[in-house]
């Protein structure tokens, strides 16, 4: 009979504190994770919508190649009209 | 007899009560886990599908900026061939440096020799205008005069070659200018003093609203 009382007595003064403390140093680590989570998933959305300009560099690879173009044209008359260097 | 049947009971209750304690903490705090857990979950879906996007719209960039560095680089070359071609190696380095304080000393790209050409001092041939011509694209007429004649560029007489650059009206050193107008009451030429000149406005005709 003594054994057991000291047997609840051991599960209420020691295993429930632990029990308690466990857990709820799970739950505070499981909330520190949440708003860390959300600034990443904002920070993400973000650098996404960022890039919607990335598209233009398919217009601005299609502009350059004409402009080189124009140059190389304008460049290949100048090579006709000047005379070169000595 | 009944004593110790009671005894029994009280601890028995008690051993009851503390399991029940037990597990209501366990319960309390596994739930909340699990909230947060979801939350976490949440969270994820979205940095997942941003970083999903983030994937999808970069994954041209690497070779949409190489054709165009490619296109840029040919760009490049064609202009500093021809550069170099039409000027000469020394003119083409002055040029430069002309227009771009000391970018003679990088040299061109494709002329591993340039930075080690002393540039000559372009700046003092030609004039600021002329280089300002050719600093903005347009037509400057920097060794661009006939072919047949001399080249405009006079080394030792740069100052007259490069007013040769601009419209006659005083390199040649003609005897005498045109004269300039004569003005006032004694002028030869004398114009008639409009009447309209301070009258009253013209009135324009008035809308009929009838």
């Amino acid at each position: 009979m003594i054994l057991w009382w000291i047997g609840n007595l051991v599960l209420l003064a020691v295993v429930l504190p632990i029990v308690v403390y466990l857990l709820r140093g799970v739950l505070d680590a499981a909330k520190s994770i949440v708003p860390s989570v959300q600034e990443i998933a904002k920070v993400a959305a973000a650098g996404s919508k960022d890039l919607d300009a990335a598209a233009l560099l398919l217009t601005t690879q299609d502009q350059v190649t004409k402009t080189v173009a124009g140059v190389a044209n304008y460049g290949g008359s100048l090579d006709v009209i000047l005379d070169d260097a000595r | 007899m009944m004593a110790p049947v009671l005894a029994v009971a009280v601890v028995g209750l008690v051993t009851i009560l503390a399991v029940v304690l037990i597990v209501l903490a366990l319960v309390f705090y596994l739930v909340s886990v699990i909230a947060q857990l979801r939350k976490i979950t949440a969270g994820l879906d979205e940095t997942i599908a941003g970083v999903s996007g983030i994937v999808q719209k970069s994954a041209p960039v690497n070779d949409v900026v190489t054709t165009i560095n490619e296109q840029l680089d040919a760009g490049v070359d064609l202009l500093e061939g021809l550069l170099v071609k039409k000027a000469g190696m020394s003119d083409a380095v002055g040029l430069v440096d002309g227009m771009y304080a000391g970018a003679a000393a990088a040299g061109f790209r494709n002329f591993p020799e340039s930075p080690t050409i002393k540039a000559p001092r372009i700046g003092e041939v030609y004039t600021r205008g002329t280089l300002t011509l050719a600093r903005l694209g347009r037509e400057a007429p920097i060794a661009a005069g006939n072919p047949a004649g001399p080249a405009l560029r006079d080394v030792e007489r740069g100052s007259l070659a490069a007013r040769l650059l601009y419209p006659e009206i005083r390199q040649t050193k003609p005897k005498s200018l045109a004269r300039s107008p004569v003005i006032g009451t004694d002028a030869p030429v004398q114009y008639e003093q409009r009447d309209d000149i301070g009258a009253p406005r013209k009135q324009l005709p008035q809308p009929d609203v009838s």
